[in-house]
């Protein structure tokens, strides 16, 4: 893991700022083309570009914070971060602020916010903590009680009811646990029970109604102005913008208002309206880009902790990806997950880019650790 | 939970068991990113023509544009059915959301009553999605600037700039120029039989009465269309491409304003009819019915209040006296029947006959004796007299001898018993009676008696003012029949245009002679010292020739004597006459009708004089001049104009 002398002199003044200079510079990427997509989305609307790029200064901000310091640190106070969480997931199922009929919110007299946003950090922290304190991968024991430490707060969170995050924290907490190397066999056997189940739940368990918003999903076009409607719009937004787009703030579907949530959830669906088949290649590039480099910074981590945090970091980040394209384009059903870095305002922001700052924590520190 | 020591040997085996897995992460990442891209082809590029065509229908819409009406005119060219540029507010009903909050809202600011609200709430129910509905019209200048001020509060509601009919002269003219109205749920569905919605989709209002309404079609004109983009909420943002629509033609009508108003201001309080007709052409020259309201309030809506007001009025306000009101014609057809005694040579021009003051039906065992209108009687009465002086017996016994097929069967080709053909739906056929009729309608025979009266334009025989102007410029035109007609001329994107005058098969089988004798006794019911019409017309500075009615709508005993003091007022008689001038080639027919006035000589016939005096005071060619005369058909090519300064008395 030697770096050139060259190398390491031009990444000097980041180094010592703890600044991963690629993962910093697709950060920025995406920054940049938020902007300038909200401004399009939000019917051109100045004051939300202001609005949004305070919201990414914040982050920024908070993930050079959140750099700076030690992943021992992190992984020394990770169980008590993931206890006072759950404390909170129960605080707001008790206690908690009705918004958009979901409680989700906390209100601190100073400020609101989600809890289940610091669950999406301190849940991977956790079981990172929790499987490199044994040997990988994890035994049987270990393994379930790894299953149990994700059901906990992913159950709280679907009960708000919050689909899109129970399914990121569940994620990032399954993520830990594959690279720690959960056996094959038991994936397979957990994909293969789930057939039967699906099977019951769906003759036996479920209502019609719930079948029908299943079936909606499936098929949209089906019910073209109720659930449907969000989806078809899209999926014409998306469709109709060809190969290169009808150009930025031309897009009819979103400028016009026939897309729903456009400059949150769909913000794609305007991207793709307006930049075309051509600009979503370069946007999932760019994506992959970070995702690539999260995880080499994940894998030259030298701590089982780290790695595992890391790794499972960047791969909720593409989750928050797949989810979001893959709903807005028709392939899974509308959860609510934001385009990460993109779209507009949102606590989710901020947990992003701490979990960014984690990474860069974890790719400056190493070498930290190593020249010591 | 420390780490155990015996774990750190393994720390490299850890490793690489976290970067395969790492690997085989990235690997998944790079298979999901595959999922959605070829998903974003399939979009994209696979259904890219679906999606654009789907992505086009949402964002452009088809517009109509209502076209503007034609106008209608009067014979100078002045406006009688004008367009006004007025505001109107309106609501998009789909833009609502609550409906009712929206009018309590906007009632802050502008005055709108219950009754508007109803109508508006009425209106919406049937009407073409998207479509903007007046909640109130003719806005002033002060609420459309409140309103402007306070528009963004009320999504769906706006003021729109509109061309709402407006009939500058009132009541003169809405039993000849009609009105149009909202278009309710009855016309929506006879243009929906007639094809004709499409054309509708942006207009307002119809024709609901008079011209307006029998020339919808071509008033209206044709829509146009306009591509719009919308966003949305179906709000227009900008116009792609146009049509324009094609505006209805204007109509002209040989009506003068002066003699309409002339009309109005003789006729005063009471009730009754004035027609004037060209009998060179059919052209109507007057068309006036009393009392008449004002069509102004049907065209936004009018209030239910004055509604009834107007429809519940004893006078009947609506009724069209010129085409629906059906009259006993009484002694204004006796030249008619004198005609058909000559022509069936019942009679000769110097036929006379006994006039003792009463005629009995001969060879009848039970008689009831038939008074004349002077109950010492006329004495020796010939032809002439009988007209000049309206002798009933004369007719009495004419009629007897003529019998009910033929006085029918006659007066059916001089119009009576039919519609006229006037370019108007509000008209009534009226009563030319015959035996078939009677058994249809009483299902009684047909008795001598029920004859006897028809002789004077009395019994089951009624006709409506306008079927007189024909069958009086049928006499004038010596048998040709010409339909009466309002509209004399249209002005479409061709330019002017005389409307064809509509003529039917002739009574061509009447010598002219007898039409001349005829013809002459008009003319000395006028100008003769004893004619009925003599002192009315005394004085005039044109010849003219005309025939005086007394319709009885009171029957009296035998024995006893009108005495009009004694008659409840609507039970009194209605003065008729009918005239026509100049003597020589006449250029106007008019028919008067006034009901309860009392004697046609005395009631009716000064009325007519007024009329008359006018028209040759504003010229006597005076049509001539002013609009083109339409081609006449072959038929009339007769006809020519000449001054006429007969001073034969």
């Amino acid at each position: 893991m030697a770096k050139t002398e060259n190398e390491k002199r031009r990444s000097s003044l980041f180094f010592r700022f703890h600044i991963d200079l690629p993962l910093l510079a697709g950060i920025l990427t995406l920054m940049s083309l938020s902007m300038f997509v909200v401004y399009s989305a939000g019917g051109q609307n100045i004051d939300m570009v202001i609005r949004q790029s305070i919201r990414l200064g914040i982050g920024l901000g908070v993930m050079l914070v959140v750099a700076q310091i030690s992943p021992f640190t992190f992984q020394k106070w990770a169980p008590h971060i993931f206890l006072v969480g759950l404390g909170l997931l129960l605080a707001v199922l008790l206690a908690g602020d009705v918004g958009k009929g979901a409680q989700r919110w906390l209100d601190l007299k100073v400020v609101k916010f989600q809890p289940s946003e610091i669950m999406k950090l301190s849940l991977p922290m956790m079981m990172a903590w929790f499987l490199s304190n044994y040997t990988l991968p994890p035994n049987s024991r270990n393994t379930i009680m790894a299953f149990i430490i994700i059901a906990i707060p992913t159950l709280l969170i679907a009960r708000q009811p919050d689909l899109g995050t129970s399914i990121l924290v569940a994620s990032s907490g399954f993520f830990v646990l594959f690279l720690a190397g959960l056996r094959y066999r038991i994936i397979l056997g957990l994909l293969g029970a789930s057939i039967p189940f699906v099977y019951i739940l769906w003759n036996y368990l479920m209502h019609g109604y719930q079948k029908q918003r299943v079936l909606t999903f499936l098929n949209p076009e089906s019910d073209p102005l109720g659930s449907g409607y969000h989806i078809i719009q899209s999926k014409i937004a998306i469709g109709s913008g060809g190969i290169e787009g009808k150009g930025y703030l031309e897009g009819t579907q979103s400028q016009l208002e026939f897309l729903p949530e456009r400059h949150t959830d769909f913000i794609f669906s305007v991207f793709s309206e307006e930049f075309g088949f051509v600009g979503v290649c370069l946007l999932l590039a760019t994506y992959a880009f970070i995702i690539v480099r999260g995880m080499i910074i994940a894998s030259r981590a030298q701590e089982a902790f780290t790695k595992l945090l890391g790794g499972s970091l960047i791969l909720t980040f593409f989750v928050y990806l797949f989810v979001n394209i893959g709903m807005v384009s028709g392939l899974l059903p509308v959860v609510g997950v934001p385009l990460p870095l993109v779209s507009y305002g949102g606590s989710s922001i901020v947990t992003l880019m701490a979990s960014f700052g984690m990474l860069m924590a974890i790719s400056t520190n190493k070498r930290l650790l190593a020249s010591n | 939970m420390r780490r155990k020591s015996y774990h750190i040997q393994d720390h490299s085996a850890e490793a690489n068991l976290v970067a395969r897995r790492a690997i085989i992460s990235v690997l998944f990442v790079f298979v999901f990113m595959g999922i959605l891209l070829s998903n974003m082809y399939y979009l994209q590029i696979a259904s890219y023509d679906s999606y654009k065509t789907r992505s086009n229908e949402n964002r452009i819409k088809v517009q109509p544009i209502p076209p503007n009406r034609g106008v209608i005119k009067d014979i100078n060219g002045r406006l009688l059915a004008a367009n006004e540029p007025t505001f109107t507010l309106e609501i998009v009903p789909e833009q609502v959301e609550d409906m009712d909050e929206t009018i309590a809202g906007i009632r802050e600011y502008i005055d709108i009553s219950e009754e508007q609200v109803e109508h508006f709430k009425e209106s919406i129910k049937y009407q073409r999605r998207f479509k903007g509905m007046p909640l109130k019209s003719k806005l002033t200048d002060k609420e459309v600037a409140i309103f402007s001020v306070h528009q963004h509060r009320f999504q769906g509601a706006s003021i729109e700039a509109r061309l709402t009919r407006y009939y500058p002269y009132g009541d003169a003219f809405t039993h000849a120029v009609g009105y149009v109205g909202k278009i309710n749920k009855k016309d929506l569905e006879r243009l929906e039989k007639n094809q004709e919605i499409q054309n509708y989709a942006a207009t307002r209002s119809i024709g609901k009465l008079g011209i307006e309404r029998f020339y919808e079609s071509q008033l209206h004109g044709i829509t146009g269309s306009e591509e719009v983009e919308v966003n949305h909420r179906s709000r227009v943002l900008r116009q792609l491409s146009v049509t324009p629509p094609i505006p209805g033609v204007d109509l002209h009508l040989s009506i003068d304003i002066e003699m309409q108003q002339h009309a109005q201001k003789v006729l005063g309080d009471n009730r009754g009819a004035i027609v004037a007709m060209d009998p060179r052409d059919g052209a109507i020259l007057t068309l006036y019915s009393n009392p008449s309201y004002d069509p102004n309030y049907f065209v936004s809506g009018i209030s239910q209040r004055l509604y009834s007001q107007i429809t519940g009025s004893k006078d009947k306000p609506m009724l069209n006296r010129v085409t629906q009101g059906q009259y006993p014609p009484a002694s204004t057809v006796k030249p008619q029947l004198a005609l058909l005694g000559l022509h069936k040579q019942l009679v000769t021009k110097d036929t006379k006959i006994q006039d003792p003051g009463f005629w009995r039906i001969p060879n009848v065992e039970v008689q009831r004796r038939f008074r004349d209108w002077r109950p010492q009687g006329h004495g020796m009465v010939d032809l002439n007299l009988s007209l000049r002086q309206s002798c009933d017996i004369y007719y009495y016994d004419l009629a007897y001898r003529l019998g009910i097929n033929n006085i029918s069967a006659f007066g059916k080709r001089f119009g009576f018993g039919d519609y006229t053909g006037i370019d108007l739906y509000e008209e009534s056929r009226a009563i030319m009676p015959s035996r078939e009729w009677k058994r249809n309608r009483f299902k009684q025979p047909w008795y001598k008696g029920d004859t006897i009266s028809i002789g004077i334009g009395q019994g089951y025989w009624t006709a409506t003012p306008v079927q007189l102007a024909m069958a009086t410029a049928t006499l004038v035109n010596k048998g040709k029949v010409i339909e009466p007609r309002i509209v004399t001329g249209i002005s479409g994107p061709n330019g002017y245009q005389n409307t064809a005058a509509k003529i039917r098969r002739g009574i061509d089988d009447v010598s002219e002679e007898h039409w001349n004798t005829i013809l002459t006794a008009m003319y000395d019911t006028v100008h003769a010292d004893d004619g009925t019409a003599r002192s009315a017309f005394a004085g005039a500075v044109y010849d003219s020739g005309g025939k005086t009615g007394t319709a009885q709508l009171f029957s009296l005993g035998e024995d006893e004597e009108y005495e009009e003091e004694k008659v409840a007022e609507r039970k009194r008689d209605n003065a008729m006459y009918v005239g026509f001038a100049p003597y020589e080639n006449p250029s106007i027919v008019i028919v008067v009708a006034a009901e309860n006035a009392g004697g046609g000589a005395a009631n009716a016939a000064p009325i007519a004089r007024e009329m008359m005096d006018l028209y040759f005071g504003l010229g006597n060619a005076h049509r001539d001049n002013i609009a083109p005369l339409p081609k006449l058909p072959p038929v009339l090519n007769e006809v020519a104009t000449e001054e006429s300064n007969n001073g034969e008395d």
